[in-house]
């Protein structure tokens, strides 16, 4: 198979995905058959070809930078997961902590 | 009533013949009544509905202008964000949030006296081609209700199809609307890149998305075209170019038209009935004057596997924002921060959701990145350079919108790999940004519906629309209903 299983692990450490160890081996062979079905690319000469990231020929569309009305802070807070009551923030587990699980 | 288009709609109401209540209880009294088959909704508020539809009676008896939608029932796919409504993208990630914001195009549909008729069903984050893959339910296609409506927007082209609704909106990025219009016997439009405004519609791959309509026929598509389309500033992918009065020019045909009929799009893998439907269509065009020309599309067989690096790279950097802290869900467990991402995560997103932002992590991975990401992005612009060529001698490109019909529930969604080969006609258009049509074009014995393909140059929908209703003038398929 093109990936191995901790190759797998790897991935969804970066992609921030906590998966239970049968919907990894899962994954493996059907991730494998993917990346082989792509790798047709591989027969393409694409020398000299420049990528296109984008279909449009637009660039750096710019607005003058003046503050406008946007979202109060009542209203982007609505679907926190945790707010406290009153306060103007989202409630997260701790950024720097130490290496006991912070409660939240 | 509710086997009418939209044009009929409107007329009916300007003839005073009928009200926008009336309208609202009819499509009402269909989605109940077909709900348990279709599985169209995802969500749909009964009493704001019956409140618009009195608003606009309201406004019209105080003589005010009305929008060009005004009184039409129009369902919008889950993936658009409608301001206090629930916006689930059909993923337990999000079964609970409700934007502070209307995506640009809710906007429109409002600002034209639209009856907004509910969120419907998708594949999750719009990844996927039956609708299997939404977490709440499978939508069944009206024509056999055994069988699925193609996805990713297959609650929209379902409820349109099963007459639950006259309109309704969809998002493409593959093929999400050409392919469930084609399954569903309806027409379905994806835009040219920047024709239409992505702002509020949650984001599967930014380069690739695009919103557009489905509808019965070629005017009424048009009509709903017409009110989305235009610029917006809050999107900066989007073009500043003027919107035509598409249904102004429907009707004049396109005098010596050229037809480029790629040879790639009729290769091993096209059941013989789609085939079949797909050449007499050409030969109505014949009959019309037009000229079919041979040509090919030398890497659309490399499109697809294009198509499965980009869209899931940069989807894996679009679901990064669900991360269990500002919205959506968030773990029960309590642990620390990287591991709340990686539980909420986990915890959320559906199998399919969670293959893409895998391969798409890797395919970006340092060591990995030029081999995929940008080798991909390199045969991109081939795909791209490949219709430019073609569409520089001829007007339009058509063909099959799909492989086969509509297939059985629970027959691909074992085989991810099956699954994706059912996009090979659609995933070139989203790669080149040019528009895509697809319209019905005939059925099976078995009854089920075949889709006709347009591709057009970009930002040419209204030569698109023309092409398209030279053939819809000649057959009467958009007639069709389903019995449900």
């Amino acid at each position: 198979m093109s990936l191995t299983l901790d190759q797998v692990r790897k991935v969804a450490i970066l992609a921030r995905l906590e998966l239970p160890e049968d919907d990894l081996v899962r994954m493996q062979s059907q991730l494998s058959a993917i990346l082989d079905y792509v790798a047709q690319l591989d027969e393409l000469n694409t020398d000299g070809v420049e990528p296109m990231a984008h279909p449009l020929p637009i660039q750096n569309v710019f607005r003058p930078d003046v503050p406008v009305p946007s979202l109060s802070p009542n209203e982007a807070l609505q679907n926190a997961p945790k707010r406290e009551k009153g306060k103007d923030y989202f409630s997260v587990p701790a950024v720097f902590d130490s290496d006991e699980p912070v409660s939240h | 009533m509710i086997e009418m288009t939209a044009s009929e709609l409107l007329a009916l109401q300007a003839a005073g013949k009928a009200t926008a209540v009336e309208i609202a209880e009819a499509f009402l009294a269909a989605t109940q009544a077909r709900e348990p088959k279709l599985k169209a909704f995802v969500s749909l508020d009964e009493a704001a509905i019956r409140d618009q539809a009195a608003a606009i009676d309201a406004k019209r008896a105080a003589g005010k202008p009305l929008g060009k939608l005004a009184g039409v029932p129009v369902a919008i796919k889950d993936v658009l964000c409608t301001k206090g409504v629930t916006t689930t993208c059909s993923s337990k990630m999000l079964k609970n949030f409700v934007p502070p914001y209307d995506a640009h195009v809710v906007e429109r549909l409002r600002a034209e006296d639209a009856i907004l008729f509910g969120k419907t069903n998708m594949d999750e984050f719009a990844m996927g081609s039956s609708t299997e893959n939404s977490a709440f339910q499978t939508t069944r296609n009206p024509w056999d209700t055994e069988r699925i409506p193609g996805g990713s927007s297959g609650g929209s082209a379902a409820c349109v199809a099963g007459c639950q609704a006259p309109l309704s909106l969809g998002t493409d990025t593959g093929g999400s609307i050409r392919q469930p219009a084609a399954l569903c016997g309806i027409v379905g439009i994806k835009p040219t890149y920047g024709r239409v405004s992505r702002y509020g519609l949650i984001a599967f791959a930014s380069s690739l998305d695009q919103v557009g309509p489905f509808a019965h026929d070629i005017t009424d598509s048009a009509l709903l075209l017409e009110a989305i389309s235009g610029h917006d500033k809050r999107d900066s992918t989007c073009v500043n170019q003027p919107v035509p009065e598409y249904r102004k020019t429907l009707n004049d045909p396109v005098k010596g038209l050229r037809i480029g009929v790629p040879r790639e799009f009729f290769e091993k893998g096209l059941d013989s009935e789609v085939e079949s439907a797909v050449r007499t269509a050409l030969k109505e065009y014949e009959k019309q004057g037009a000229t079919l020309v041979d040509v090919s599309l030398p890497h659309s067989k490399y499109a697809l596997a294009a198509y499965y690096i980009v869209a899931p790279a940069e989807a894996s950097s679009n679901l990064a924002r669900f991360d269990g802290m500002h919205y959506g869900h968030r773990t029960a467990q309590k642990t620390d921060l990287i591991s709340t991402y990686a539980k909420s995560r986990g915890e959320a997103f559906g199998k399919e959701v969670q293959r893409r932002i895998m391969i798409g992590t890797y395919v970006l991975s340092s060591g990995y990145k030029d081999a995929y990401y940008v080798k991909a992005l390199k045969v991109r612009r081939l795909v791209k350079k490949d219709f430019d060529d073609v569409l520089a001698t001829c007007d339009v490109v058509m063909g099959p919108t799909t492989p086969t019909a509509a297939f059985k529930a629970g027959e691909k969604s074992d085989d991810p790999l099956a699954m994706y080969l059912s996009d090979v006609y659609t995933v070139s258009c989203n790669l080149a940004g040019i528009p895509g049509l697809s319209m019905p074009c005939g059925f099976t014995k078995t009854g089920l519906p075949i889709g006709l393909q347009l591709l057009g140059k970009p930002f040419d929908e209204e030569k698109l629309l023309r092409i398209a209703r030279m053939y819809e003038t000649a057959t009467d398929w958009h007639t069709r209903r389903p019995k449900v």
